[in-house]
């Protein structure tokens, strides 16, 4: 990912000012956007800015909202800590935004939340699962899910699709994601008739699962549920299948990264993990989607930030529809009522914790690729 | 019964290399009466080593491996030897707390510089050796495993071989009774150190190539954690004595291995310093050390 250069960058935030310049004479519906679009994090801001954008491009070419423009303001926070929150201000002060749209940082939504819920100004954050940022008020949404929401997705997949009845679980305790996810997982999967045969743990930077691998092997099982991160769950896998142990193994997104093949090998095929989105997903919702990004990025295939970041506009657009004002509290309450709403990344409905439910998609690897397999619903 | 089996058999191949690195631990306190704490970082050079060597030769060939093996050993010798000729050689007669600072600040110089070098992310150690598994009543041993076992094995024999039958492990033994009686009778101390460290830090490359073969994700902080287990090893056999060394590695790394297949696995590190903390409780001078009265 090129670091953009501040023309180009100007070029992106000028083109929806000229969008909103080339208006009939009523105000334009002044939308903020606060993103990562330089600094360590700009791979991740600069694609779900681009899919916000891609979304409020489409949005005026198809007339607008309660007819009016949308007009897109985007700050830049450069990744730092501290930005979040004077772009924040700025927005709502200075430009008279009636939402905000951002982040991917959980860390930085965090710091954006108290200021939006003190002005009474809708915030949806794209792609921030911490459950903290909705924690942070009434008025701070996410259309995405949250961490330990994917081990209730994981264990309908664990029976529906793995058919799976025993199931180990390899549990992270040093990360409270690992926790939460296996807690989530545990829950369900019980619900559903299943057995946990056997829990083991591990400590994160363990490099040596032989001894829980052979306790598991001991309980015959038939799916093993890893929630961690790639490198302990190429480990895992590795070692596992050293010990004959063929069963498929399974985890969350926090699988998702080329290193898990690069460590695991031609262990790891065959395992799954799930995620938000695959540009692969067969729907003519997301294959137009792909298309329409490619086409105005440059050929440049949109990923899960981008995704989220256009369904973040969307579902925003969809409640001014619904409120039919842009007025704080109005807006707030049909973002509330959010229900069903059909974006890339699934139906989404937002709950009474404001976070989405939605489906969730399963990855698998085959020949050393990260293929889709299929979409679970909640 | 096969459970138990395999969990042994797992314990014995992580033990087979905390007994690798417990060796150079002991071998240098032995001569100097130090603990060298940049042999755990030896250890991860010794990984890394291995992993750039691991290139040069083709995947898979049991040749390609123990060359890649006798490389890394070799440099790490090297290695060994340098730090000793320019951290601690300076300081011989000094204060001991002085030369365990300078090892500290070493063993640091070494992470930050493997950070520096390597960068900090995770790298997957190549496949040198055949990689097969075989099953034995119930029982999986893959190839590497055996390698790892074989190879401390050899040269655990190899070392008692050294020390015993040849005229530097003589000499080393004399310099470990008493350095000045042996420069009276004409043996060169500072050969027989600069070797000891050489013969350490080659031990500590093999275990690193042995681990990364075995838990193949590599980076610069790996050694940490499994030299401090080393060095319980070698307290836990009697420190300055070799045998004892290795059988303190094998002990370690197998109450690790039963630990995390219980359900006390959260607590695999605290038991092993628990039982470390017990048998220096009845025997103060670890399992095969001899007690010895400081005479004045």
């Amino acid at each position: 990912m090129p670091i953009p250069s501040p023309l180009r960058l100007l070029g992106l935030l000028t083109s929806s000012l000229l969008l909103a310049a080339a208006l009939p004479a009523q105000e334009a519906i002044k939308v903020g956007e606060f993103a990562s679009l330089t600094g360590k994090e700009a791979v991740f801001g600069q694609s779900s800015h681009k899919g916000t954008l891609l979304a409020a491009e489409e949005i005026n070419a198809a007339g607008g909202l309660l007819g009016r423009k949308l007009e897109l303001i985007t700050e830049d926070n450069q990744s730092k800590q501290g930005e979040s929150a004077t772009a924040v201000k700025k927005l709502i002060s200075r430009d008279k935004v009636i939402a905000i749209l951002g982040e991917v940082a959980s860390s930085r939504s965090l710091e954006a939340a108290p200021i939006a819920q003190k002005e009474k100004v809708p915030m949806i954050s794209p792609s921030s699962t911490n459950p903290r940022v909705t924690e942070m008020g009434n008025y701070v949404f996410r259309v995405c899910f949250i961490d330990p929401f994917q081990g209730t997705v994981l264990a309908k997949f664990a029976k529906n699709t793995l058919k799976a009845k025993r199931a180990a679980l390899l549990t992270s305790v040093s990360s409270a994601y690992s926790v939460g996810l296996a807690k989530f997982f545990r829950e369900q999967f019980l619900a559903d008739g299943g057995v946990i045969a056997v829990e083991q743990k591990f400590s994160e930077g363990d490099k040596d699962f032989k001894a829980q691998l052979t306790a598991v092997r001991a309980a015959g099982v038939d799916a093993i549920f890893v929630p961690g991160y790639y490198t302990e769950a190429a480990l895992i896998t590795k070692q596992a299948r050293q010990l004959g142990l063929h069963v498929p193994i399974f985890g969350g997104d926090g699988w998702e990264a080329p290193a898990l093949i690069e460590l695991g090998g031609k262990a790891v095929e065959g395992v799954f993990y799930s995620t938000h989105y695959s540009p692969e997903i067969p729907t003519p919702e997301v294959q137009g989607f792909v298309q329409k990004f490619r086409a105005r990025f440059g050929g440049e295939t949109p990923d899960a930030m981008a995704a989220l970041g256009y369904d973040s506009m969307l579902v925003l657009a969809d409640a001014i529809r619904r409120a039919g004002t842009t007025n704080g509290p109005a807006l707030r309450d049909a973002l509330a009522a959010t229900k069903d709403f059909h974006g890339i990344t699934g139906k989404t409905t937002l709950n009474a914790q404001r976070n989405a439910e939605k489906a969730a998609v399963i990855i698998t690897v085959k020949d050393g690729q990260f293929k889709f397999v299929e979409t679970v619903e909640p | 019964m096969t459970e138990f089996l395999q969990q042994l058999l797992n314990g014995i191949s992580l033990g087979a290399v905390f007994a690798l690195i417990a060796l150079g631990y002991t071998m240098v306190y032995g001569v100097l009466r130090f603990i060298n704490f940049a042999h755990s970082d030896v250890f991860m050079v010794g990984a890394f080593g291995g992993y750039y060597l691991g290139r040069l030769v083709p995947e898979g060939t049991l040749w390609g491996g123990l060359l890649v093996l006798a490389g890394a050993m070799a440099l790490c010798a090297g290695l060994g030897i340098l730090i000793e000729r320019l951290a601690y050689r300076p300081l011989r007669g000094a204060p001991t707390l002085n030369v365990l600072i300078t090892a500290i600040g070493m063993s640091l110089l070494l992470q930050n510089l493997g950070q520096y070098l390597f960068g900090a992310t995770p790298r997957a150690f190549p496949e040198v050796f055949p990689v097969t598994n075989y099953e034995v009543g119930g029982v999986y041993i893959s190839s590497n495993q055996i390698v790892v076992i074989a190879v401390a094995g050899l040269l655990l024999l190899g070392l008692e071989y050294i020390v015993h039958r040849t005229k530097i492990g003589t000499a080393m033994r004399a310099v470990s009774l008493n350095p000045k009686a042996a420069s009276l009778v004409g043996i060169n101390n500072d050969v027989v150190i600069s070797f000891t460290f050489g013969l350490g830090s080659a031990l500590a490359a093999a275990g690193g190539i042995l681990y990364a073969l075995n838990y193949p994700s590599i980076d610069p902080l790996m050694g940490t954690l499994p030299g401090l287990k080393a060095f319980v090893a070698a307290v836990l056999g009697g420190i300055g004595n070799i045998p004892g060394a290795a059988l303190g590695g094998l002990l370690i790394g197998i109450v690790e291995t039963f630990v995390n297949g219980s359900q006390w696995s959260t607590y695999k590190d605290a038991i092993a310093f628990a039982v470390l903390i017990i048998i220096l409780l009845f025997r103060p001078a670890g399992l095969l050390g001899r007690f010895s009265v400081e005479k004045v």
